[in-house]
């Protein structure tokens, strides 16, 4: 058990910077999420804690200790892969006990670990086995075994969830989630689900193109996007977002976009008061729009607009409406299932409170 | 109406089927006959042999492969056996490291050494024959088994490369990067995961550099003299004796190259059945 620390780490590959100047602190026990778009430098910079990549520039520390020039069986970590990696030419017991006899651990208390982490992973009875007898999930509950039968001090994890299919991944997120409080390894989870992100992670660290965008508790990353790609990269549906021009009307700022006004209140005079008569990107997630006719009773700041609907998706426990609004489709969750016609007027009401208004120069949020 | 066209689609099927068949078998007897063929006539009695009346012979004897044993074949196939071992291991220990290197790393001037390596190939062996036998006398590796196993292993060491980069870029990355998560060195990694998993590829590798030096005649020829290899030694004794004794030469030239195969591919399949899904 052992925080981690990254300071400053670039790599590049070529020409390409994978990763671009990261600086990142994980805390003793922590499950943390790299979440970000395939691309992002997420999987280079898990490769470069685990000392599978060296990086260009920077620092690698755990704990106390700088790991950065160390070879990955110096550094005390475990590995569960993409591809799960589990060697096929030995058996299952011999797959999880092989970390245990390289570190030369007495034959009984070798026993006594794989039958622990079999039991924990609920695989005991395939031991005898060979990989290739396994299907996918029993795969990767044998790379997790083997991950965890060391008793690391940092677990790193690559998308192990992403070859098991739609059922089983939900089914194993919870039970890797639970496991890893159990043992309370430190743990940096890479994926590119927002879903298991948002479920898994104790703290989620956000990139794009190298560079962490921001890093927060779930609820933090969802609620408050420090930046546009946060915002539109967390949530389905999307958030919508559309450009405004901020104005100053009778002393209340309004933002005018091409189909609609939208009336701010007056506590909004001081954060925008450098933006009036400039262009801001504006975004409000589908499920703070409401129809007007289902608004809710604690709604305490709404403001109307109106337009015709384009496109319905009933999903059953959700009803997601696409709503055109002259030149703008904006998109509308509420949930529950509800017939709505296509091509019928609406009126729908935004909550102003959960509205995000970012600079349109380097696109960080201002509220 | 219907029943018509559903006895014409059994008659296509089975029709089908009997084509298949028919071509496999002649491709089997191409390849069968000129063994079968082979065989009984190394055993075939002489007179049985010139009758113009017999053509399957009924009397056999072993006395050509003994005339051929008095001769010095015995001796020929343990230089052969020599020379075909001394290639395997000195084209795997130069061919192994640069397979792997081909596979696993990125490096400038890789693709124009691998087109190197593949025109290496392209040169006919007997443009090299006499400047290889002047260079050998100065060495003095004429007449040697060494000698033999050295210009056998520049002919397959090309292939061994080849072949060994390809098994070699079939495992995947991420189990020897476990391997590295998990403790090991990277050259533990190459001897306890790597080359587990490439051994039935290797093994088939071998077989084909085994073969390859087993039927090589042409340099073993020119390079010995008193330690002839199989091949040499059929050519240069069997091939004026009279023609029983030419197939009683070619017999204990196939066998042993059966052997060594049937063998390995035994071997090949089990390890293959439990490596692959």
């Amino acid at each position: 058990m052992v925080d981690v620390h990254l300071r400053g780490i670039v790599k590049r590959f070529g020409k390409t910077v994978a990763v671009n100047g990261i600086d990142l602190d994980v805390n003793d026990g922590e499950f943390i999420v790299l979440l970000g778009p395939s691309g992002c430098g997420k999987t280079t910079t898990l490769r470069i804690i685990a000392g599978l990549e060296k990086p260009d520039a920077g620092r690698v520390i755990f704990g106390d200790r700088d790991v950065t020039y160390l070879p990955p069986r110096e550094r005390n970590i475990s590995m569960v892969f993409q591809s799960y990696a589990v060697w096929p030419h030995m058996k299952v017991y011999d797959n999880i006990a092989f970390p245990l006899k390289i570190k030369k651990y007495p034959r009984e208390e070798i026993d006594k670990k794989v039958k622990w982490a079999a039991e924990l992973l609920q695989i005991s009875e395939l031991l005898d086995r060979y990989p290739h007898q396994l299907s996918g999930g029993q795969r990767q509950r044998v790379a997790v075994a083997r991950a965890i039968v060391v008793e690391p001090a940092v677990l790193l994890m690559d998308e192990p969830l992403s070859n098991l299919d739609a059922l089983l991944r939900v089914k194993m997120r919870s039970e890797l989630k639970k496991l890893q409080r159990r043992i309370k390894v430190t743990t940096i989870y890479v994926t590119h689900d927002q879903v298991e992100a948002m479920t898994m992670g104790d703290r989620i660290a956000v990139m794009n193109q190298g560079k962490i965008m921001q890093v927060g508790t779930p609820e933090e990353i969802y609620n408050k996007p420090a930046n546009l790609f946060v915002a539109g990269f967390v949530g389905t549906p999307q958030m919508n977002f559309f450009e405004a021009t901020v104005s100053l009307k009778d002393d209340n700022i309004v933002l005018e976009t091409q189909d609609f006004t939208i009336p701010l209140g007056r506590e909004f005079r001081e954060i925008l008061a450098d933006y009036i008569n400039k262009s801001v990107i504006v975004g409000i997630r589908p499920e703070h729009i409401y129809p007007k006719t289902m608004r809710p009773s604690t709604l305490k700041k709404a403001s109307d607009i109106s337009g015709v609907i384009d496109f319905v998706e009933a999903l059953g426990s959700d009803t997601i409406i696409h709503v055109n609004t002259g030149n703008m489709i904006i998109v509308v969750k509420i949930s529950g299932s509800h017939r709505f016609e296509i091509g019928s007027p609406i009126d729908l009401s935004l909550d102003l409170d959960k509205l995000h208004i970012f600079r349109k120069s380097d696109e960080k949020a201002i509220v | 109406m219907s029943e018509r066209k559903e006895s014409g689609d059994i008659v296509k099927y089975y029709l089908r089927k009997i084509i298949v068949a028919g071509l496999v078998i002649i491709v089997v007897l191409w390849i069968a006959t000129p063994f079968v063929i082979s065989i009984i006539y190394a055993f075939s009695d002489p007179d049985q042999y010139f009758s113009k009346e017999i053509i399957l012979p009924t009397l056999y004897t072993l006395e050509h492969v003994h005339k051929l044993f008095a001769l010095g074949a015995m001796q020929a196939i343990m230089n052969s056996i020599m020379v075909a071992v001394m290639t395997i291991i000195l084209s795997f220990a130069l061919g192994l490291p640069a397979g792997y290197a081909f596979a696993r790393y990125v490096f400038p001037g890789k693709d124009s050494l691998k087109l190197l390596i593949v025109g290496l190939r392209m040169f006919p062996i007997i443009i090299i024959a006499v400047p290889l036998v002047t260079l050998y006398i100065r060495l003095g590796l004429n007449d040697t088994l060494l000698g033999v196993a050295l210009a056998h292993t520049a002919m397959a060491l090309p292939f061994v490369i080849l072949i060994t980069s390809s098994i070699f870029a079939g495992i995947p990355k991420d189990l020897e990067e476990a391997g590295l998560v998990f403790g090991l060195t990277r050259t533990e990694v190459f001897l306890r995961i790597t080359l587990p998993l490439a051994l039935p590829g290797l093994t088939a590798a071998a077989i084909f550099t085994f073969i390859m030096s087993w039927n090589e005649v042409f340099i073993a020829s020119v390079l010995t003299l008193t330690n002839r290899t199989l091949p040499a030694f059929i050519l240069t004794s069997a091939m004026a004796a009279t023609d029983f004794i030419k197939f009683a030469a070619s017999f204990i030239m196939i066998l042993p190259a059966m052997i060594f195969v049937f063998i390995a591919r035994r071997y090949l399949i089990a390890m293959w059945g439990i490596t692959l899904r």
